[in-house]
């Protein structure tokens, strides 16, 4: 390898390096770092001045200990229980009714499908907050006129109501992802299965699906991931729903331990967990969907 | 037919025998069966553009009849016009602000991502050198954490180098992508012709200049899907700026957005405000989603199939 070649690697990749450095591990490096450390000031009211040491496991202990955080995260783990069925499951169904020969006008619908994924998860929730708002929504008086009472932002419901929003933006992207794997499969093989008699149900169940799991297994992950990150969507609807508090979701909790109690090594320990827990949430599909397959 | 075989042409070689057959793919294809498909389709896309028809609607409306009228049709008076002119001249046509300050954010970001990571992917995928496995491994990492943990930390970090509150503190994060760079070496590796860079070598070419013309064009179907799925990505953030900006003229449309629904408990005029502006907002994003859908690869599972 001449010398030449041995510097053009680094230079082409120096851009990206630095700012993955800058704004992806020194970041995490930060975070680890102050979620060990604690601010302790000095003097009666703290007119001497701060200090910085080392906390151990204090800021974890506490997040541990905050009955707020900790329901948040199991709260997250309902949702995405399921939640991200739903949404896989309406995403498959409609990426085979697409790639089907029955299909009519598949453009149209794949179009209408995917549009949501456009519109920013804060747009999203203004809009779906109009339909769930009483004296707004034509969806509750329409209930009304048949005599069912609607409440979508109660402190049962609007996780739900949030769910249904997660959903409506992300059921198309997760479709596209499929139909791209479903259309890598070879045409030998339906025409296999036509030859052998096969029926519709059987293409799909037989061929289909089997074949479309990295792109499933795939789209779970990042859903699972997107799951634990939630923010938005409750943020920006809970000016209009009391029963979203300012610990709703982790991410919640640790903007609101951040911003609103300034408490910057709490909020970094929190967010470290967060990221851990959604490590470990995706492993544990990934081991699940590992053993099945053998 | 033209828009199957603009997708085809995105599709690596080996893919492109499936193509006689794409359109005959089902056992099912009777008239009763199409037109249970096409229902359940029909009812599907209702569920989709629902929440779009009320906000087209919406617009047209004064706020007496936002509440008077049934949602979904027409109120007694048609202001779409004077509740758009609204919406471009408040508060000195901040709105249009906005909507540049995204337009640039995303713009740059998605464009400056997507030409470092496919320097970056194609260095990985086409040299051998120390550590490359290393740092591969690296950004693989950094595909599965969770934007939003690293958004805070990066606050912090960007205070203390007088970053915050500026437009670089949302343009810098938003020039890497991680999974760019993942899917662009991956595609190297599978398409690109070790062999045509050493004849382009032999030509005297400099490995820069290899990179540049033979390397982006051979990449072009992966750098759409990456360019793509970061524009998308940068254009719907919203912790990422709510952390980082405090002055909003700097806000991106999201930000703004949400700023003036939350004021429609206390200022009911900011109903039409808010409708008017996501109406604006989500027009030329569904143009947009429907122009560049055919170009979509969904190319997250090229590497997952390998």
């Amino acid at each position: 390898m001449t010398k030449h070649l041995k510097y053009t690697p680094w230079v082409l990749m120096a851009p990206f390096l630095a700012l993955f450095l800058l704004t992806f591990i020194l970041p995490i490096l930060a975070a680890v770092g102050s979620s060990f450390t604690k601010v302790r000031r000095e003097g009666l009211f703290g007119e001497e001045g701060i200090v910085s040491e080392f906390a151990w496991f204090e800021n974890y202990a506490q997040a541990l200990a905050d009955g707020g955080f900790i329901a948040s995260i199991g709260r997250m783990v309902l949702f995405g229980l399921v939640q991200v069925p739903v949404m896989m499951l309406l995403a498959t169904v409609l990426a085979i009714l697409l790639e089907s020969a029955s299909a009519r006008w598949p453009g149209f619908f794949r179009a209408a499908y995917f549009l949501p994924y456009g519109i920013p998860g804060v747009i999203a929730t203004i809009l779906w907050s109009f339909l769930y708002v009483p004296g707004l929504s034509p969806i509750i008086d329409a209930a009304a006129v048949v005599g069912i009472e609607l409440n979508f932002l109660g402190p049962s419901t609007v996780l739900w109501s949030i769910a249904n929003i997660v959903t409506w933006t992300y059921t198309g992207y997760n479709m596209m992802i499929i139909i791209a794997q479903l259309k890598s499969i070879p045409g030998e093989l339906y025409e296999a299965a036509r030859v052998d008699g096969a029926s519709g149900w059987q293409v799909a169940w037989k061929i289909q699906l089997p074949l479309i799991r990295p792109a499933l297994v795939l789209t779970t992950v990042f859903s699972i991931i997107g799951t634990m990150q939630l923010f938005a969507e409750p943020q920006v609807l809970s000016t209009s729903s009391t029963a979203i508090d300012s610990q709703y979701t982790p991410n919640l909790s640790a903007y609101t331990t951040a911003f609103a109690y300034n408490a910057y090594n709490a909020a970094a320990a929190q967010a470290v967990l967060i990221a851990l827990a959604a490590f470990i949430l995706s492993f544990a599909f990934l081991r699940l969907t590992n053993r099945k397959s053998v | 037919m033209t828009a199957t075989q603009t997708r085809l042409d995105h599709q690596p070689a080996r893919t492109r025998r499936a193509a006689p057959n794409s359109r005959d793919r089902s056992a099912g294809r009777s008239k009763a069966s199409t037109i249970i498909t096409t229902g359940i389709l029909v009812v599907v896309a209702l569920y989709f553009l629902v929440p779009v028809y009320w906000v087209v609607l919406a617009a047209t409306k004064t706020t007496e009849d936002l509440f008077a009228s049934n949602g979904f049709w027409f109120g007694s008076s048609f202001n779409l016009w004077t509740n758009v002119v609204q919406v471009l001249t408040y508060d000195g046509g901040v709105f249009v602000r906005w909507f540049a300050n995204s337009v640039l954010y995303a713009g740059v970001g998605a464009v400056g991502a997507t030409y470092f990571a496919a320097a970056g992917g194609y260095a990985l995928a086409k040299y051998e050198f120390r550590g490359r496995n290393a740092i591969f491994g690296t950004v693989l990492g950094g595909v599965l954490v969770p934007g939003t943990a690293i958004a805070l930390p990066l606050f912090l970090l960007f205070s203390q180098l007088g970053l915050a509150n500026t437009y670089w503190s949302v343009l810098l994060p938003s020039l890497v992508s991680p999974f760019g760079l993942f899917l662009c070496r991956i595609y190297a590796s599978a398409s690109m012709d070790t062999s045509l860079m050493e004849a382009a070598r032999l030509d005297g070419a400099s490995e820069l200049r290899i990179f540049h013309t033979l390397g982006l064009k051979i990449l072009t179907p992966a750098l759409v899907t990456v360019f793509l799925f970061q524009l998308v990505s940068i254009w719907n953030n919203y912790f990422l700026p709510l952390v980082m900006l405090a002055d909003s003229s700097l806000y991106p449309i999201t930000l703004g957005l949400n700023n003036w629904s939350s004021q429609v408990e206390r200022l009911p005029e900011f109903y039409e405000l808010t409708t008017g502006g996501v109406l604006l907002s989500v027009i030329p994003l569904g143009i947009a989603m429907i122009v560049l859908q055919r170009f979509w690869r969904g190319g997250l599972t090229e590497g997952a199939v390998k």
